[in-house]
């Protein structure tokens, strides 16, 4: 149920701090970044780039994509090294 | 009248074709959302010599309005356009534009103002400046967006009046919407606002002038004098060239306009594009016995006092809407002005105040139904519960 | 007011749902008909889900609040349905047009819909081969009026190349372009 104005913080604040985090913007997608862990290298130049830490990372490695979250934009695929190419951009309708 | 093709515009593109047919000598602009579009397509009739206007772009709308006063003062016909922010921004220089008397048109597409920060359509900044010397014009549609920018101009350089003139549209809701709308040719508009004749120019160095000079205890008062004239004798040329553009194109323009409201017995009063959602509860409950009407105000400065208590007091109740809120506490600024109109009458209709539709918030035909209903009730005798009430708002 | 139309266009924001929406308006301007075309606002992104609207009727218009049971619901992009809900507000009778190459039947079985009438049409197949880009609103503006019987095609074809000619008046390959994307719609189009 959304607020009513006796329970927003006052002054539009936002009080809770990392809140964007609930905010999923994974259906604004065209386009999926479909990351291949076998031509992977894990030198992470996605995870630095990702301007919505969308790459998931467990132990140093790359291990997928937040796709609640991931915009599509395609910097990541953009970014992995040209002899690696280890993320392709499929069109969303491909997918499941 | 004319009789031609509709053509498709948004409220911006309306306003926009207005002022190439105005063809006015400078234009100085900012832009801000939703208003860029007017000023952005004018910078192509430029770049297309559709024109002859001197563009110039500039820093900040406080600077864009600036360049107005210079330009309107060395005898130019002069326009921008603005919103919000932008608008008051301008704020300091709107006061000067006015007391200088310099008849600048502002093409004004109605927005909230910050904080939080909100694009959408209210009336906050339009009211926000009411009080510095513009006259000011709200728009219902497209289509009266184009006509009163045309006669804006007429209005504004009457030498009666000389004041600067402010056209509103209601922000995305007419600035975005496209409607069909009648077009004047060229020629009708030219030949209608004729050739700008300013009184005095800085650039006539035959008749050297100063502008912007110091009033001291001595003048201030009586130059503040003139100007509260110069909105009185606007009051007269607003209707002459209203009846006049009715007269020549068929669609007449007062200080308001009533809608089924003669007969009626209980009413809206409000400002901008919810007249027209309005006026669709009121046929509906019309159909269903009530004596229902309105009021669309479209001139808000000079305010048409005595007129309003004319055509409002055969009244039993009467509902004020603001899109805007003076946060007095004691209603928004169309409310009280309006209200305080009435308070001369023999018989006071009673009057209630509903605050809506803040930061483009939607207004259905519901809602209004919802507001004759309760003025049904206090005009069948019922108490008013509370005088200013929010419509919409999360409780 | 008389008999009012409501249209519900979904997109993403590049794919040309608001232009759509005001081409189907500037082709009724002069049909005898009254509209109105406005799309939502909020921030502009690329690939985020917006919509735009239509009004249609034989007498003025002066309703300026949101449509909110639209008639017709046009959908630019099927990775929408089942995210956005596109069928909100839409009467039991009301018509819903999908921009994919699925077949009707298979739509209405993921959406589990029942009733409305829904019609379906690749429109990116359409504009890829006749624009050469997947903007799909022009074709969907072809489904629609062929659906809806909205205007005459002769008028549609007319005044949809009279506004595509004042925007691309430098690209006449677009016009075309566009011009047989809402002809192969208006041909293509099928229901259940």
């Amino acid at each position: 149920m959304t607020k009513t104005w006796k329970e927003l913080p006052e002054g539009g604040l936002i009080t809770e701090s990392g809140n964007a985090h609930q905010y999923e913007t994974g259906d604004w997608r065209n386009l999926r970044p479909v990351h291949d862990q076998e031509k992977c290298i894990n030198c992470l130049f996605c995870w630095i780039y990702c301007p919505d830490s969308a790459i998931i990372i467990k132990d140093g490695k790359v291990v997928g994509v937040d796709y609640a979250h991931c915009k599509g934009c395609g910097i990541c695929a953009r970014e992995c090294p040209e002899k690696v190419k280890a993320i392709k951009m499929v069109d969303e309708s491909e997918c499941e | 009248m004319s009789t031609k093709e509709l053509v498709a515009r948004t409220g911006n593109e309306a306003m926009a074709e207005a002022m190439r047919q105005i063809n006015p000598d400078v234009v100085a602009a900012y832009p801000i959302t939703p208003a860029t579009e007017i000023v952005q397509l004018f910078s192509s009739f430029v770049a297309d010599g559709l024109v002859d206007t001197e563009f110039v772009t500039v820093e900040s709308e406080h600077s864009a309005m600036s360049a107005c006063v210079g330009a309107s003062a060395a005898g130019a016909r002069v326009m921008t356009g603005t919103s919000s922010q932008g608008l008051i921004l301008m704020a300091e220089i709107l006061y000067i534009a006015a007391g200088v008397r310099c008849p600048i048109i502002l093409a004004e597409v109605n927005r909230a103002l910050s904080s939080p920060i909100n694009i959408h359509c209210d009336h906050s900044d339009t009211m926000s400046v009411r009080d510095s010397g513009w006259i000011q014009i709200f728009s219902e549609n497209s289509q009266e967006a184009y006509d009163n920018m045309i006669q804006a101009v007429r209005i504004g350089e009457h030498m009666d009046v000389r004041l600067p003139v402010m056209v509103t549209t209601d922000g995305f809701i007419i600035s975005h919407g496209l409607e069909a709308i009648s077009m004047l040719e060229d020629k009708e508009v030219q030949d209608f606002i004729g050739p700008y004749k300013a009184a005095y120019s800085l650039l006539d160095v035959g008749k050297p002038i100063t502008v912007g000079a110091l009033d001291f205890t001595d003048f201030y008062f009586e130059h503040r004098r003139q100007t509260a004239q110069a909105m009185e004798n606007g009051k007269k040329v607003i209707l002459e060239v209203g009846r006049e553009f009715g007269e020549k194109f068929g669609r007449s323009y007062g200080f308001f306009e009533g809608y089924k409201l003669e007969d009626a017995e209980i009413a809206l009063v409000m400002l901008g594009s919810t007249a027209g959602t309005a006026r669709v509860a009121v046929d509906k409950l019309r159909e269903a016995g009530v004596k229902c009407g309105l009021l669309k105000l479209r001139v808000f400065r000079p305010f048409p006092a005595v007129e309003l208590a004319e055509a409002l007091k055969h009244l039993k109740a009467i509902a004020v809407m603001d899109r805007s809120d003076s946060l007095s506490t004691a209603g928004g600024p169309l409310f009280t002005e309006v209200r305080s109109a009435l308070y001369d009458l023999p018989s006071r209709p009673a009057m209630v105040n509903y605050i809506y539709g803040l930061g483009g918030r939607d207004i259905t035909v519901a809602d209004l139904e919802g507001i004759y209903q309760e003025l049904q009730r206090i005009s069948g005798g019922g108490q008013i519960q509370k005088t200013l009430q929010y419509l919409g708002v999360r409780e | 007011m008389g008999k009012l139309l409501e249209i519900r266009w979904h997109g993403r924001g590049g794919q040309g749902a608001k232009t759509g929406a005001l081409l189907l308006g500037e082709v009724l301007v002069n049909t005898g008909k009254f509209m109105q075309a406005f799309p939502d606002y909020g921030p502009e992104r690329m690939g985020a889900p917006m919509r735009a609207y239509n009004r249609i009727s034989d007498e003025p218009i002066t309703l300026h609040s949101g449509v909110t049971n639209p008639e017709v619901v046009v959908v630019l992009d099927a990775t929408l349905l089942g995210k956005v809900d596109v069928t909100a507000g839409l009467p039991e009778d009301g018509v819903l047009i999908v921009n994919t190459p699925q077949e009707p039947g298979e739509i209405r079985k993921q959406l589990g819909l029942s009733g409305r009438k829904l019609f379906t049409i690749d429109a990116n197949k359409i504009s890829q081969e006749t624009i050469g880009r997947a903007i799909p609103n022009t074709p969907m503006l072809g489904a629609l009026v062929k659906v809806t019987g909205l205007v005459e095609y002769e008028h549609l074809i007319t005044d949809a190349r009279k506004t595509l000619t004042k925007k691309f008046q430098h690209k006449p390959e677009v016009i075309d372009g566009n011009i047989k994307a809402i002809e192969r719609a208006y041909q293509e189009v099928h229901g259940e």
